[in-house]
């Protein structure tokens, strides 16, 4: 097995047994990325220098027996809307594209002190906002299984540099799927820890009700154990959850006899979801029952408002969060300006995408007076409305599952209207709205040789049992397979 | 729901940007989209309801009233596109 | 015609906390630029606020001394507006649920009594400052970004510019006495935006109202108020009308200006900040911040009336700032006469501070030292006159009484001895003045004492020498 087909697992277990070295898998991965990269266009930046220092540290310590964890020289890629220190964090956004953040997030901190090796930054949509990674400034990343389609979005480069293998474990963040989706599409796993479990310090905000770093990784095990390395309380987060967390691997292995799973019956009636996904989905559903778990047909009857709910809620934190980037303290500042008003205009003018602005004047709509309570405020009661029905839900069932996109991954270009692009979002944005967690795994292939992914929501802070079920379905479905880097330009 | 120019200009003004004619009406057109679909939450009551602001329900999260090192300067401003003395440079503004 | 001046204020206290309101940067006045400041006081990408325990406590402090109901639910919302000191381009404040509603305080003008509603008290965070001093553009300094302050807003309650000012005074005092705030308008720890309108004596609607901010002393309130009052009036009785707008008040030129360019209305677009949570306050935390307030100035002043028996205004003197009534209750508990302790802080203390241009708190006089120096008197040891002084010379020195009189050889003469023959040898020397005096004029006395006096260089006991020179005088 090459070093960079390992899977976290793998590479932890090769790491503590002296099988290999940090500084021969670091120098696997950046091969692969060597390789790959011109097609996949994954990542804004590779930390060839400072990951194989951190490598060599890494063997060091292994060396005289003081690793810093199980995880000690294990290379990850990170998503960049995550400030980095010392190295550039530009949302892949013209108005940040030469910010070097002078601080660490959170949850770079804990890999720093886990030994986990950032080995490059991940290309993002536009701060987050879209979900094909082609609103990213620099350009679009592809979909290793098909070069000429998309990976998803927002974080479409963790996405299909997990599936490229070019790292066991990328971070990403979901605000209403970024995590899910383009997990779906790339054909890995992708995960949305609850609302709190992980810092958001340090995470570039979007949306801050809805924000959560999460791990890509290829099967569902290695996402517990990135669940370890990531998640805790951060008293710099308000929003941090105080509580006790887990070992997100102990369900891990233990059978879903008798575990509860509702479909609400209106996730596989929406109009735009394709046969190929319904029917990957009902195998997947097929599959638990075999397994012995009680698959139930339900109901969510406020399902079909809260994409509505998201874009207003979203945006409105949105246009607020980006409000700071004015050409002042750091970032894009415009050259030629006449007065204070005229830098803040032309540099946002200059530094902001479409689709980053669009969602701006949304948010400000909506926040406007005269318009706050029937927009903004109405949209929070509906959110209220939302987690009411998911509490329902979940006093009968212990997980919920949905398909994770309505279609495979789409032909790049072939959403233009922002309409149908934020369709894409609808069985994903109703887990941010009430703060739950869900992740998207692979369950099937599409008859284009695409990926297809199934979607599995638990309470909050319930991942342990979410990931029991998902690694029991994991295990019983055939494996997907790699991809074929087809399509696109030779 | 229609969204007068004049109305897309004023969210311009409150997002500091600046559109062209096109652009306005670009924008014009995809806010009228997105509010049609907000027409639709108004198809749930909610009456009695109670807005969701903070989703975790927790209350009171506060820190000790303690000194901790403040950022050095050089390293506070080094991203800023112009600096002088320690100090953010912009344009001159009358008070 | 006759109008009458309504007035509101808005007064920014900032809180006397250790560090900002939601980051660890030191809560401190000065410094070189942008040395008290981290990435969350800066708005940074990825940042986060969390709020400070004590901004929480000092704001509920701050309401319970103005008798404000505290709220048992209170958050924390976005304003959003553009200017450079403002490096979120939002400020982290409190709209619809602040921490604390409907209070009052009560003022005192010339003798008459009045009741000034407080509308509401809300925690907010400080913005940076402008420096204008770069060679080209603006200098941003945001030191000051982050710093704890409250916004009490007044009840239109005010109908003169005296009225304003004995509010700020007595908002003053009591902030002061809680601790909330140290209350020094010269280092902004307290700033004052004045609302001014005017109407017709009668009318039940109040006109239209102009803002000033920026005002940065009491006393350029007090003229502000009564500048824009009379130029309200002057336009109305013109025929005019006012424009609801802010106004720059010049207080060299005693005039304000409307602000220059179009002022954008503000919408500031308030809503519940996502990234901190609520606050809540139960009716036991209440209380026992209410139990820990220390007391306030008004009983204070009423306690030194009625339980120490100074008259009225003396303890209204006494009260006004919490570092005099320190100094007062400090001295007054180990020397019993309260009103001769009273006297000598209202004449002497108080007018040292003043020339010497302090604050009441940075009085380098401790009270035992005044306790020392009345003794004294008392004991006859010095006179009062040689008493002033010495108090004046421990003010400048700071040495204890004892020894600036013991080194200056002030002890007060009392030797009848030997001012009997200084006596003797004054009245040997002044023939004419003896002959006033046998001649009936009794106020001839008086050059003879001071003659001693002077002879003694101020250190003669007047009591005996009043004596004695009155004895020699009939004899002679």
């Amino acid at each position: 097995m090459k070093a960079y087909e390992m899977t976290l697992k793998q590479a932890a277990q090769a790491l503590e047994r002296k099988e290999i070295s940090s500084v021969e898998l670091t120098q696997s991965l950046l091969d692969r990325i060597g390789g790959l990269e011109p097609q996949v266009r994954a990542l804004n930046a590779v930390c060839e220098t400072q990951a194989m220092e951190a490598a060599r540290k890494s063997d060091q310590r292994r060396a005289s027996g003081e690793a810093k964890s199980g995880m000690d020289g294990i290379p990850a890629v990170v998503k960049d809307n995550i400030c980095t220190e010392g190295t550039k964090t530009t949302c892949s956004s013209k108005i940040l594209a030469h910010f070097v953040p002078p601080y660490n997030a959170h949850v770079i901190e804990r890999f720093n002190a886990q030994g986990i090796i950032t080995l490059a930054k991940s290309n993002l949509d536009e701060f987050a906002m879209g979900s094909s990674t082609e609103n990213s400034a620099f350009g679009a990343s592809k979909n290793p299984w098909n070069l000429s389609c998309v990976p998803g979005g927002s974080s479409g480069g963790s996405a299909a540099a997990v599936s490229a293998q070019m790292a066991p474990l990328a971070l990403g963040s979901d605000t209403g799927g970024s995590i899910r989706q383009p997990a779906s599409y790339c054909g890995v796993v992708g995960l949305k820890p609850t609302y709190g479990a992980v810092s958001r310090y340090g995470l570039v905000a979007f949306a801050s009700s809805f924000d959560q770093i999460g791990p890509f990784t290829r099967t569902v095990e290695d996402a517990a154990l990135a669940l370890n390395a990531i998640c805790g309380y951060d008293k710099n987060d308000s929003t941090s959850m105080n509580a006790e967390y887990p070992d997100y691997a102990a369900g891990i292995g233990q059978d879903v006899k008798g575990m509860r799973i509702g479909v609400p019956k209106e996730y596989f009636a929406s109009e735009g979801l394709s046969e190929e996904v319904k029917a990957s989905g009902q195998n997947a559903m097929k599959t638990f029952e075999n397994l012995g778990a009680i698959v139930e047909e339900t109901t969510m009857p406020t399902f079909e408002y809260a994409l509505t709910a998201y874009y207003i809620i979203s945006s409105a934190e949105a246009t607020s969060n980006l409000s700071r980037y004015d050409g002042v303290k750091y970032g894009h500042r415009a050259e030629d300006f006449d007065g204070i008003v005229d830098l803040y205009v032309k540099t946002r003018n200059e530094g902001f995408g479409d689709e980053v602005k669009r969602r701006m004047m949304l948010g400000n709509y909506v926040l406007s007076s005269g318009y706050y309570d029937a927009y903004y405020l109405k949209a929070l009661k509906v959110r209220t409305l939302i987690k009411q029905d998911f509490d329902k839900l979940f006093d009968k069932y212990d997980c919920i599952l949905s398909p994770t996109a309505p279609t495979p991954a789409f032909a790049a270009g072939a959403k233009s209207d922002p309409m149908h692009m934020y369709l894409t979002d609808i069985y994903t944005v109703p887990v941010n709205l009430a703060g739950l967690t869900a992740m998207s795994l692979p369950c099937g292939l599409s008859s284009g040789g695409l990926p297809i992914g199934v979607h599995l929501i638990a309470k909050p802070m319930n991942e342990v049992t979410m990931l029991r079920a998902a690694y029991a379905l994991e295990q019983a479905l055939p494996p997907i397979g790699d991809p074929t880097f087809a399509g696109g330009d030779a | 729901m229609q969204v007068p120019i004049s109305e897309v200009e004023k969210i311009a003004v409150l997002s500091r940007l600046s559109l062209t004619e096109e652009e306005k009406k670009k924008h014009q057109h995809d806010l009228e989209e997105v509010l049609a679909l907000a027409q639709r939450l108004n198809e749930l009551d909610t009456t009695d309801v109670k807005p969701t602001a903070h989703i975790q329900g927790v209350e009171n999260v506060l820190r000790a009233d303690e000194i901790r090192p403040s950022m050095d300067n050089e390293k506070l401003t080094a991203n800023a596109p112009e600096r002088e003395n320690g100090c953010f440079i912009v344009p001159k503004v009358v008070e | 015609m006759t109008y009458e001046t309504v007035i509101g204020l808005e007064v920014h206290v900032e809180l006397a906390t250790n560090t900002k309101i939601f980051c660890g940067c030191e809560n401190k006045f000065g410094g070189e630029p942008n040395t008290h400041c981290c990435p969350v006081c800066t708005g940074m990408p990825g940042v986060l606020p969390v709020l400070n325990e004590k901004v929480v406590e000092f704001a509920a402090k701050a309401g319970l001394a103005t008798n404000c109901t505290v709220a048992n639910f209170s958050k924390m919302d976005r304003k959003g507006y553009y200017y450079p000191d403002l490096p979120k381009a939002y400020q982290i404040s409190q709209f619809d649920l602040p921490i604390a509603l409907s209070g009052h305080v009560d003022i005192n003008v010339d003798g008459n009594e009045k009741r000034i509603g407080i509308t509401r008290i809300h925690m907010e965070e400080d913005a940076g400052k402008l420096l204008h001093e770069a060679v080209a553009g603006t200098a941003v300094d945001y030191n000051r970004c982050g710093v704890p302050l409250i916004e009490i807003v007044s009840e239109p309650d005010m109908r003169s510019a005296e009225e304003a000012k004995a509010f700020l005074d007595t908002l003053k005092s009591i902030m002061q006495y809680t601790g909330v705030s140290d209350c020094k308008m010269q280092e902004g720890s307290l700033r004052c935006d004045v609302n001014v309108s005017v109407r017709e004596e009668g009318a039940k609607e109040f006109g239209t109202r102009t803002e000033m901010k920026n005002l940065n002393s009491f006393s350029a309130v007090v003229k502000a108020i009564e500048a824009e009052s009379a130029r309200q009036i002057a336009v109305l009785t013109d025929g005019g009308t006012i424009t609801q707008e802010t106004r720059r008040f010049d207080d060299v030129k005693n005039k304000s200006y409307a602000m220059r360019g179009k002022e954008e209305a503000h919408d500031y677009r308030y809503f519940p900040d996502p990234d901190l949570v609520p606050v809540t306050l139960t009716d036991e935390q209440i209380e026992a911040f209410a139990d820990s307030l220390p007391e306030l100035p008004e009983t204070k002043k009423q306690r030194f009336v009625q339980e120490l028996g100074l008259p009225e205004y003396d303890a209204g003197v006494l009260t006004g700032e919490r570092a005099v009534a320190e100094f007062f209750e400090g001295c007054a508990a180990e020397y019993s006469d309260a009103k001769k302790v009273s006297n000598w802080i209202m004449t002497d203390l108080l007018r040292l501070l003043k020339e010497a241009n302090m604050e009441a708190d940075e009085n380098p006089v401790r009270p035992r030292q005044l306790a020392d120096i009345l003794k004294m008197v008392d004991e006859g040891k010095i006179n009062v006159t040689v008493g002033k002084a010495v108090f004046e010379d421990v003010f400048k020195t700071g040495e204890d009484p004892a020894a600036i009189v013991e080194k200056k050889g002030l002890v007060q003469i009392s030797d009848t001895g030997e001012l009997r023959e200084m006596i003797q040898k004054i009245i040997a020397d002044n023939p004419g003045p003896v002959a006033d005096y046998k001649g009936g004029k009794k106020k001839a006395l008086t050059f003879f004492v001071g003659q001693v006096m002077k002879a003694t260089k101020g250190k003669a006991n007047p009591k005996v020498v009043n004596e004695i020179a009155s004895e020699e005088l009939n004899k002679a």
